[in-house]
Order: structure tokens, then C-alpha cells, then sequence
């Protein structure tokens, strides 16, 4: 069962390398570099003022919508990939197939734009 | 110890450590980011499988859109709240009887079998059919012709959710200010500009 | 081209109820959407009537007496949640066109799950359903209950859908499929991996037709859920998750009936207890009618444990009245208004009696019949289902079964004595809703005029119960 080494050599290599490469940077940081905080240097840095609230604010919901119908039309491209790849050998079925499926989905995104859902208020 | 079961272990010991992280870490943007790191292990779980197709899509999908979403829940949420208080003990008794019955079953089923998982007979090996094909064709050249019914109804579950998505969280404002493209270039001068003739001392009616 | 005619009335259900959400983009007359939505649940319950018994997509799809019969009940249990929801939707904010399509796209996935014979399919149409289901559970978006109606419900529904799945991947494991008469043709008796698939699966199912120990959504989110939705939980989803229940039972583990009748009739008796003592003490009559609920699924169950033509045939007439019954109780619900506000709480019955006898005594007839007293259509439904125990020498069901129909008489008789004898409250808005009445007087009057020509709804039963035996 080498054969999985075999296919992902390239892989793996770069991965490790990538891993060390940038381990070493770090600990390269850590070592080398000059290090003299104080109270004032390690404050976020806002303008020059005090900082006064939290850095991290809440979202509107808006962003929230905007992601999930990303998801769904994200979810649609996956199937799109093994039809891609198969188209040839399919025949009539497999097209019309898609198509239905695509239809609905445009269906879904008439239905979007029309209600407005795409429109940032 | 050859290198698929030595990645196996490594995989498979990132995903547990790393699990055990998103339910500990006391910041959700943190326990997020574990759970990306869970994701990309299953991803590298699937590949020695030789499921490539799966792989890419749990990184697509989970850690390009649903990692993402996660995120701006956890900050939509105000979680200073989870991050005060300490509550695991008090979700600890019931989590940890769950999932004594979970493994207690998974070792049922081992002593079952008496440890020798060959016995387990697989009658249907589905990729004999498809052996010299990739894992992302032969998906392919099934699911859109015998599992026709299964994909349709899967584009039906994402309207559906569209459709859920949209009823929930979508809210009209009122005395915003859009665009209308269209009426802007329909706007002619001569439907916007009245010439008028003002008499001294009567002003003007607009 | 052929075996898309084995899907025809799923395929005109979907077709025409997109086309409904475009018209609704352009066209915002929501009575209107809402009663050609109506029109076309009708139309195919039609074609489920006029369809011949076929199987298809590698034998995953289904349609034969069972299927047929339980894809009308769905069908009508919408289309009735659909005439309740055209009276309320101004007063309880959800007033939106999407609810009649997000209704027939719910029916669309338990038509699927009721017909489906693949561990995939009827996975798929239990999501589709389920999806649906979350999104109208907190359709008011602007009521804290309902939007914690909704969390409660998704959070709990998506963990029994993992539980389902955990369980189905254990039967594809170890028979190495998922097409129910093949799972039936291979596999291995003694296996116990088989054996944690089935219970596995066996709870996640409980959870859909919420039958204790599974049970704990059910209160909260049918108190508050708006009470069409609420109606139509209790309605549709019960009945087709029945169906989906009783047919993966039987056509892939009919041999090893013994191994899981235990889990049924443990399901069983737990339901009937549980509710029985439970729904004494609310005071809110949805969160009754979800207690009540749990306790009819228990009724329901034992005809499942039964494994014979008797008890499918005994639990077919069951769900029919459970259906009627329903239907009559929740019309009721939707029309208990003072100041146009609703009203919700038992007490607020009081004294109904001297305002309205008429309704009072159709209600309490109701009252009567949920709780089995004859001669009744609940009385029958019971009365076949504890036949069919006893006939299978299931005595210790049918013992506990009329124990605890004794007991929820109880809080079935409350509700009666509240109607009747308490000082009467403030007086109830005029009933003047015609489609509320519509369903409410069809549904008493089968309620009550059961017993004097039941041969139709016997012999639906008789019908339905020959697929399996």
C-alpha cells in the first residue's frame, strides 16, 4: 500500500518543507530579534487614542445571509464537478439531468433577486 | 509501518487533539479555527482512502463556506458571556455517558466479530464496476443517471433552504435609499426640469 | 421516460409550487397563493388515488396500497393545515406567501419518505421534510417562543438525523446495502452490528414521531410553533414518519421481528405512560395536544409491535382518526379568540358552554373521543389496535395501553368540565371563520358519526395493511 506515498510525494515534500521553513522563521524571530515591550508599545493601536471598546464588534445578521446563500451555491458547484469530468458518457439523460437541477437552482436565485435578498440595504 | 497507516496515525491523532480543542477553548474564534484544522485532517483521512473527490469537497464546502459562516456566528453572538463563565462540568456528566454508550458499542461489535474485521462480509463492493476510473468519475457516471431521483431531490433540499434562509433572516428597512437604476436612466430633462416664469413678489410653487 | 410516471404526482407537486413561489414574487395576493396551493395538494392527492402500484429508480421508490393511503392522509392533513393558516396568518405575523409553498414542499419530502424503500431516499425526503418543518416552526420571526420553538426543534432534529445516520452506516456495514428488500435478502441474523444499526436507526426515527424517551422537542416546540404549524406537526409529519418507521421495519428486518418489537413496545409503553401522567398537570391546551400527541403515538406503536395484517390494518384506522380528531382540535384552538387576540390556556374554556352550545358540545365530543370513550371514532381506533395486541398475546401493551387510556381520560374530561361546569369567562369572539368551521364541522361530524357507517375507513385499513402481508 505504498502507492499512496507514491502519488503524494510531491505533496508531502512541499508540505514539510513549507512546515519547516516557516518553523524556522519564527524561531527565528524569537531568537534573533530584539524584544523590549512595555505596557504602551503592546496596545492595539487605535489612532493614537486610549483604547476605549472591544475590537471584536458584532455583525449584522445581513453578513449572515450573505454567506448562506454562498454556501448553497457553493454546495451547487460540487455536483457540477463530476458531471464535468463524466459529460461524454452520460448521454441525454445525464445533460438534462443537470439542467433540471440547474433550473431549480436558478429558480431559488430569481427568487433571491427579486425578493431582494442580494441587494445590500 | 508503512507511510498510509503511519499518515493514518498522524491524521487521526490531529483530529482527536484538535476536536478535544474546539469543545475546551474557552474563545469560540479559537474553537472555530480548531475545527478548520479538524477538517483539513478528515480531508488528508479521506485521501489515503483514495476518496480525492471527497477530500477537496470537505475543504471547499466545510473550510471554505461553512468555517466561514461559523465564524460570523461566533461573531455575531456576544461571547463574552461563554468566554466569563465556566460551564463544562455542568454538560460533562450527560457528554460523558454518551459517549461511554458510543464506545461501549464499537466494542460490542469488535468482540462480536472477535477482532477480525475481515469476517464483516461487504457484499456489494460498489467500485468493482469502476476500477479503472477515478473516484471523482465514477461518482460522476452514476449520480446523475441512477441516482437521478436522489440528485433532484438534493437541488429540491437547497431551494428549500434557500428559501428558509431567506423567510428568516431577511428584513426590509424602512427609509433606506436604493439604487433604481432603471429610473435613473429613464430620468429625461424634460420630466425633471419646469421652466417656470416667476412674477415679482408671488414666488414660486414647486 | 418511463419511470418518471412512477413520480408524477411528486413531479407536478414540485413543478407547480415553484411556479407558485415565482407568481408569488410578482403577484402578492397571498389568499390567493394560498388556495391555488390548496387546489393542488387536491390535485395530487388525485393523482396518488389514480396511480398504479409501481416501483422504480432501483427499486428505491415505491408506490403501492400503504404508500398510496398514507400519501392522501399527508396530503389532506396540509391541505387542512392550509385553511387554518388562511384565518390566522394576519393575527399571528405570518403573513407571508412562502408558507403554503414551504407546506407542499414539506408534503413533497414525506411523500418521498413514505414511498421510499433505500436507506438514501429515505434519508433524503426526511431532510427535505425536516428543513421545511425548521423554518416553519420559527416562521414568526418577531416571537421569542417561536424562535426558540425553532432552535429547539433544528438542534434536536439534526441530532436524531446523525443518530439515523450512525445507524444507517452500521446496515450498509454490515449487509452492504442500502435498498431495504436487498438489506432484507442478505443479511446476517446474528450480527450484532446489525443489531446497534437497527437501534440506532430505530431512535432517530423516534424522535420524528417523538415517542419517549425521545421525546423532549415535542412540548416546547408545539406550544411555541403558530398554532397552523403547530397543527400540522401534529398532523402530517407523525403520520408519514409512522409510515417511514413501520415500512423500514417491516420490508428490510421482518425476519427478525423478535429483535426489534422489544424496542417498539418499550417505545410504546413508555409514550402511553409518560403522557398519560404528563399532561395532567399544563395548563396551555397546544402543550396538552403535544402530550396528548406523544400518547397517541404509544397507541399507534403498539399496532407496529404487532407485526401482523391485524395490527397495520388497526394502526392505518388509528392514524385516520388520530387525523380527524386533530384536525377538529386544532380548528377549535385557532378559533378561541376574545379582543381578536387568541387564546390559549384551558381555563379561558370555562363556561363555553352557556356562551356557544352548540361548539361546546362538538368539542367536548372530541374531548371524548381522544380520550376512547364509545361509541366514538377514538374509541374504535383504540378498540382495534388493543383487538390486534391481544390477538398477537401482547397483553402486558394492551393492559398498560388501557391504563393509560383510563388515566388521560382524565385530562381529556377536565377540558369538558371546564366547558361545561366552570363559571363561565368572558365571551368568545363570534366563530364566523368559514374555513375554520368547514374543517371543524367535517372533522366532528366523522368523529361522531364513525360508528354509524365505519365500513369506508376499515376497509382503507384493509387495503393499505395487504402490501405487507
Amino acid at each position: 500500500m505504498n502507492f499512496i506515498l507514491d502519488e503524494y510525494l510531491p505533496l508531502a515534500i512541499f508540505i514539510i518543507v513549507a512546515l519547516v521553513i516557516s518553523c524556522l522563521f519564527i524561531l527565528a524571530n524569537f531568537l534573533v530579534a530584539r524584544r523590549n515591550p512595555d505596557p504602551e508599545k503592546s496596545d492595539a493601536f487605535e489612532s493614537g487614542f486610549p483604547q476605549f471598546g472591544d475590537s471584536r464588534m458584532k455583525f449584522d445578521i445581513r453578513f449572515y445571509l450573505v454567506t448562506l446563500l454562498f454556501i448553497i451555491f457553493d454546495l451547487e458547484v460540487t455536483f457540477l464537478f463530476p458531471w464535468a469530468i463524466t459529460f461524454g458518457n452520460l448521454g441525454l439523460l445525464g445533460f438534462f439531468s443537470m439542467m433540471f437541477f440547474l433550473g431549480v437552482l436558478t429558480i431559488g436565485f430569481i427568487y433571491e433577486w427579486k425578493k431582494g435578498a442580494l441587494e445590500w440595504q | 509501518m508503512t507511510a498510509s497507516l503511519l499518515s493514518f496515525y498522524i491524521f487521526s491523532t490531529v483530529i482527536l487533539l484538535s476536536s478535544l480543542m474546539v469543545i475546551t477553548s474557552k474563545n469560540p474564534v479559537h474553537s472555530v479555527l480548531f475545527l478548520i484544522l479538524t477538517f483539513f485532517n478528515g480531508a488528508g483521512l479521506f485521501i489515503i482512502l483514495h476518496a480525492e473527490f471527497l477530500a477537496m469537497i470537505l475543504i471547499i464546502v466545510y473550510v471554505g463556506a461553512v468555517a466561514v459562516l461559523f465564524l460570523f456566528v461566533v461573531m455575531m453572538l456576544d461571547f463574552k458571556i461563554s468566554l466569563d463563565k465556566n460551564n463544562i462540568l455542568q454538560y460533562l456528566p450527560i457528554g460523558f455517558f454518551v459517549g461511554v454508550v458510543f464506545i461501549s458499542e464499537l466494542i460490542i461489535v469488535l468482540i462480536n466479530t472477535k477482532f477480525d474485521l475481515s469476517n464483516i462480509q461487504i457484499l456489494v463492493n460498489p467500485m468493482i464496476k469502476f476500477e479503472n476510473l477515478t473516484n471523482t468519475e465514477a461518482i460522476g457516471s452514476i449520480l446523475y443517471t441512477d441516482y437521478i431521483l436522489y440528485f433532484q431531490l438534493s437541488g429540491v433540499i437547497l431551494l428549500v433552504a434557500m428559501i428558509g434562509s431567506i423567510v428568516l433572516t431577511l428584513r426590509t428597512r424602512e427609509g433606506v435609499k436604493r439604487q433604481s437604476i432603471q429610473s435613473q436612466l429613464d430620468r429625461k430633462y424634460k420630466s425633471t426640469i419646469t421652466m417656470v416664469d416667476p412674477k415679482s413678489n408671488e414666488g414660486v410653487d414647486i | 421516460m418511463g419511470i418518471f410516471t412512477i413520480i408524477l404526482p411528486e413531479i407536478f407537486l414540485f413543478l407547480s409550487s415553484t411556479l407558485l413561489l415565482m407568481v408569488g414574487l410578482f403577484y402578492r395576493r397571498i389568499n390567493i397563493i394560498n388556495l391555488l396551493t390548496f387546489l393542488l395538494i387536491i390535485f395530487t392527492a388525485v393523482l396518488v388515488i389514480y396511480q398504479p402500484s409501481s416501483f422504480g429508480f432501483n427499486n428505491s421508490f415505491v408506490n403501492d396500497e400503504f404508500s398510496k393511503t398514507i400519501k392522501v392522509l399527508i396530503l389532506i392533513g396540509s391541505a387542512s393545515t392550509l385553511l387554518m393558516f388562511s384565518s390566522s396568518r394576519r393575527k399571528l405575523n405570518i403573513d407571508i406567501y412562502e408558507f403554503p409553498i414551504l407546506i407542499s414542499f414539506a408534503s413533497l419530502g414525506m411523500m418521498v419518505m413514505v414511498s421510499s424503500n433505500d436507506l438514501l431516499a429515505m434519508f433524503i425526503g426526511l431532510e427535505l421534510q425536516s428543513l421545511s418543518l425548521y423554518v416553519l416552526a420559527s416562521l414568526n420571526r418577531n416571537s421569542l417562543q417561536s424562535s426558540e420553538s425553532g432552535i429547539k426543534y433544528f438542534i434536536l432534529g439534526a441530532l436524531s438525523s446523525g443518530l439515523l445516520l450512525f445507524g444507517v452506516s452500521y446496515i450498509y456495514g454490515f449487509t452492504g446495502n442500502t435498498n431495504f428488500s436487498l438489506i432484507s435478502a442478505t443479511y446476517d441474523k446474528d450480527s450484532l452490528g446489525l443489531l446497534i444499526g437497527i437501534v440506532f436507526v430505530c431512535s432517530g426515527l423516534a424522535f420524528k414521531v417523538s415517542a419517549v424517551p425521545f421525546h423532549m422537542w415535542t412540548p416546547d416546540v408545539y406550544q411555541g410553533a403558530p398554532t397552523p404549524v403547530t397543527g400540522f406537526f401534529a398532523l402530517a409529519p407523525k403520520v408519514a414518519a409512522v409510515a417511514l418507521f413501520l415500512r423500514f421495519l417491516y420490508s428490510s428486518f421482518g425476519e427478525t421481528a423478535a429483535d426489534w418489537q422489544q424496542i417498539i413496545i418499550f417505545l410504546s409503553i413508555a409514550s402511553m405512560i409518560f403522557a398519560a401522567f404528563a399532561a395532567i398537570a399544563q395548563s396551555n391546551i397546544k402543550r396538552l395536544m403535544a402530550y396528548s400527541s406523544i400518547g397517541h403515538i404509544g397507541y399507534i406503536l403498539i399496532g407496529m409491535a404487532c407485526f401482523n395484517f391485524e395490527g397495520v390494518q388497526s394502526l392505518i384506522i388509528y392514524l385516520i382518526i388520530y387525523l380527524v380528531m386533530n384536525v377538529s382540535v386544532f380548528s377549535f384552538i385557532l378559533m378561541m379568540k376574545r379582543k381578536d387576540e387568541y387564546c390559549e390556556n384551558i381555563d379561558d374554556l370555562s363556561g363555553l358552554y352557556r356562551h356557544n352550545p352548540f361548539y361546546a358540545i362538538l368539542i367536548a365530543l372530541s374531548m371524548f373521543s381522544l380520550a376512547g370513550i364509545p361509541p366514538l371514532a377514538g374509541f374504535f381506533g383504540k378498540f382495534y389496535i388493543f383487538m390486534s395486541a391481544i390477538k398477537n398475546d401482547l397483553y402486558l401493551l394492551a393492559v398498560v395501553g388501557i391504563v393509560a387510556s383510563v388515566v388521560s381520560a382524565f385530562y381529556y374530561l377536565r377540558i369538558v368540565k371546564i366547558i361545561y361546569f366552570d363559571e363561565p369567562s368572558e365571551k368568545f369572539d363570534e366563530f364566523n371563520s368559514s374555513s375554520l368551521n368547514l374543517i371543524f364541522f367535517i372533522s366532528s361530524g366523522i368523529v361522531i358519526l364513525f360508528f354509524v357507517y365505519p365500513s369506508p375507513i376499515l376497509n382503507i385499513g384493509n387495503y393499505a395493511a395487504k402490501t405487507f402481508f
